[in-house]
């Protein structure tokens, strides 16, 4: 029984990562025969960086079962960190090296966060993740807001208000200008190295679901208690399973940062709602699915774009879209009336499966 | 044989098709000016004005001809107030054709997108993106004054008119406008007869109540209070201003107009508020009472500072496209190159000012008018 559920699991797993590859394939193929657009070539590389931040989130609030409400704040942690990497050695490094540092640089500086968030919050049990991640996330936007850093001959210099930064202002050149963030990064990032971010973050969090620890994290989201009572160290599993998924959530930020000259800290672009869009991209792609989660993804940030052509109204239809979703995807008699409808044959395996997961 | 037939048919008539287009555009070849700005979200209210008052200035230009006898396609764009919104309608108007940008409307977005117009070659004015960066590079020009201007226009002002000994500010330090507008102002506050005493700041996730702030100028005394900021928020702290009983001049930059038409303010309050800002719906100049008068036939509402922009972007694209002989048959770079040039040697009398001239920057070099708020309308200082 166990044998055949792994085996079961990584072949889901496999026709994830062949999707992908599919879609990659088929978005080139496409784009060298001229078939796409502009305005949905300008979409492929925040594509990328929504759907690995829905695989990152996707692996705190479906594998270790726990609601983070801050994920815009270590996306923008990385997106900052790998920027002003990146202006720093925007003359003295090569385009390729610089940028797969800069990437590290937004993984790492979002995970140590990730990881000294978690040090207190996931000793605890309850609702404690989401309450500080959200408060979290806004204190990031808000001290980006109000820092400068500049460079002068003199070097580096850090202040909270302008006119203290003591820099020479001929000569010097502002890196971070509080509100108005980080303008002119180099615009590094392209398709393929966003799909391979994608790609390799799908890898690494599907590999880890699949091993031991990732069997240990589920097992503590399901039952805490059980799983402590069989030895195992829970608040060490969920800082691996937390911090993991920051720094990837760093990843993605280094990405969008990278792909756009201008870089702000503004409420829509990295607030509260940013953290909740990515949570309904997981909730709408089935909590717990690492390839729902990257679909629901790449459809709901396609879907306002594609409506550009109804002007006022897109907005109102996307919400009755995600609305629609929501009712579909979840209201046990539409799923019973979709799975009787759309594939009679595979009804009976699900919901026996599905009657084994309740059980 | 069925199928053969089928595909001639669906081939002969792509071709008829493709050969009508062809001789459609051939024959009436139209100017393309696309438009970028919030038109949903909490910023709508400037993107939607820059949109209609680009309205009107394009269905005036294509009533008496078009631009060197071509008529204009207009088509605006809705970014949300998000950089990366902005680049995918930039993108859709690129799919459209679009030739030239009027936009963005913001700085950000406009900082963005002209990352992706210096690549394509295409030119680009943006009515109000005000931050020094905006016309970072040469193909980017922009109607309204830039941030530090202000700062510096309005320190200048309030020294060399002795408005004040005492100054105190109080700013948005998550904007760009008002931390830009702030800077530049206390530093030019330094070269000036007057000094800034208290300085506090707001954030956007903060700005509802400003007792706090307005208790230190109470307790400072100031003379003046500098408020870099848009009117949705001054208008709270001037009555918050009002029931504390803090009586002093109120000083507003180009933010501040559209104070006095909104909604359940008592204009009472702002009674001797002065601000230094290019446009006012309330002049009484002909250029002005005439484009208020169409906005509001046209959209039921008063147009803004950033509307009156936009009318002045469009009408220099075509003052610059007619220097220059341009005609919307040639590539988009070349319309781009004879903008560029034509744009440094045109002097337009606009909305925002009169013999309006720009600089290879990108800057306009217009007047700053100084305005007071008397008996609930605007009216020059002095």
């Amino acid at each position: 029984m166990n044998r055949k559920n792994k085996s079961k699991a990584s072949r889901d797993d496999r026709l994830t990562i062949v999707l992908l590859l599919v879609a990659y394939a088929a978005v080139m193929l496409a784009n060298s025969a001229g078939l796409i657009n502009s305005h949905m070539n300008g979409m492929l590389v925040p594509l990328c960086v929504y759907a690995t931040m829905a695989v990152s989130l996707n692996l705190v609030v479906g594998i270790l079962g726990e609601l983070s409400l801050g994920h815009a704040g270590f996306m923008c942690l990385g997106a900052f960190a790998s920027a002003f990497f990146s202006k720093l050695f925007e003359n003295t490094m090569g385009v390729f090296p610089r940028f797969l540092i800069a990437i590290l640089i937004g993984g790492l500086v979002a995970g140590i966060f990730g990881f000294l968030i978690g040090i207190p919050v996931l000793r605890l049990n309850g609702d404690y993740l989401a309450i500080v991640t959200l408060a979290f996330g806004e204190i990031i936007k808000n001290v980006i807001n109000v820092l400068y850093v500049g460079r002068d001959s003199a070097g580096l210099h850090f202040a909270l208000d302008q006119s203290k930064l003591g820099m020479d202002k001929e000569a010097g050149e502002l890196l971070i200008a509080g509100p108005q963030g980080i303008t002119g990064t180099p615009n590094d990032a392209s398709f393929t190295i966003g799909f391979a971010v994608l790609l390799i973050s799908t890898i690494l969090v599907l590999n880890l679901i699949n091993s031991r620890e990732g069997r240990a994290i589920m097992s503590i989201r399901d039952n805490r208690i059980a799983a402590g009572s069989v030895g195992i160290p829970i608040t060490a599993y969920k800082m691996r399973a937390f911090t993991m998924s920051a720094v990837i959530a760093g990843f993605a930020g280094a990405l969008y940062a990278h792909n756009l000259a201008s870089l702000i800290a503004t409420p829509a672009r990295f607030g509260y709602n940013m953290s909740i869009m990515f949570l309904v991209f997981v909730v709408l792609g089935g909590i717990g699915s690492t390839r729902g989660a990257i679909i629901a993804a790449v459809v709901l940030t396609l879907i306002p774009e594609l409506l550009r052509f109804m002007n006022d109204y897109r907005m109102l239809i996307y919400s009755i879209v995600l609305i629609a979703m929501m009712i579909i995807n979840w209201n046990p008699k539409s799923r019973a009336w979709i799975q009787s409808h759309l594939h009679r044959k595979k009804a009976a395996e699900t919901a026996e499966s599905d009657g084994r997961e309740d059980a | 044989m069925n199928a053969k037939k089928m595909m001639a048919l669906a081939l002969t008539a792509a071709m008829t098709m493709s050969m009508g287009a062809a001789l459609v555009s051939a024959d009436d070849a139209v100017w393309k000016i696309g438009m970028i700005g919030p038109l949903t979200g909490p910023a709508a209210n400037y993107g939607t004005s820059v949109d209609k008052s680009a309205q009107i200035a394009v269905e005036e230009i294509n009533a008496a001809g078009g631009i060197n006898g071509y008529q204009i396609e207009y088509r605006g764009e809705d970014d949300e107030l998000d950089s990366e919104k902005s680049v995918n309608a930039y993108n859709t108007l690129k799919d459209w054709g679009m030739q030239i940008l009027d936009g963005c409307t913001t700085s950000g977005c406009s900082i963005a997108v002209s990352e992706k117009t210096k690549e394509d070659k295409l030119f680009q004015i943006t009515p109000s993106g005000s931050a020094d960066d905006c016309t970072k590079y040469d193909n980017v020009f922009r109607v309204c004054f830039s941030d530090p201007q202000q700062g510096i226009e309005s320190a200048k002002y309030i020294g060399e008119h002795g408005l004040a000994k005492t100054v105190g500010v109080i700013y948005d330090s998550s904007d760009v406008y008002s931390s830009g507008i702030e800077n530049a102002f206390k530093e030019e506050s330094a070269n000036q007869d007057f000094e800034i005493v208290v300085e506090e700041a707001f954030t956007a996730d903060s700005n509802s109540d400003f007792s706090s702030q307005l208790q230190k100028m109470v307790d400072a005394n100031v003379d003046l209070v500098f408020l870099p900021i848009y009117y949705t928020q001054a208008g709270t702290i001037l009555t918050q201003a009002f029931t504390m009983g803090l009586d002093t001049t109120f000083f507003g930059c180009d933010g501040f107009d559209g104070m006095l038409e909104m909604d359940n303010f008592q204009k009472e309050l702002a009674e001797g508020v002065m601000l230094l800002t290019p446009f006012s719906a309330s002049a009484t100049d002909e250029k002005t009472v005439a484009f208020v008068k169409a906005f509001q036939d046209a959209f039921d509402m008063l147009p803004n500072q950033f509307g009156a922009d936009s009318y002045d972007a469009i009408y220099a694209i075509k003052a610059a496209a007619e220097k220059q002989n341009l005609t919307p048959d040639m590539s988009i770079e070349e319309i781009c190159e004879g903008l560029k040039a034509g744009m440094v040697e045109i002097s337009i009398d606009g909305l925002t000012g009169t013999n309006m001239t720009w600089s290879a920057e990108g800057n306009p070099s217009k007047e700053p008018n100084v305005y007071v708020i008397k008996d609930g309308a605007y009216s020059v200082a002095e």
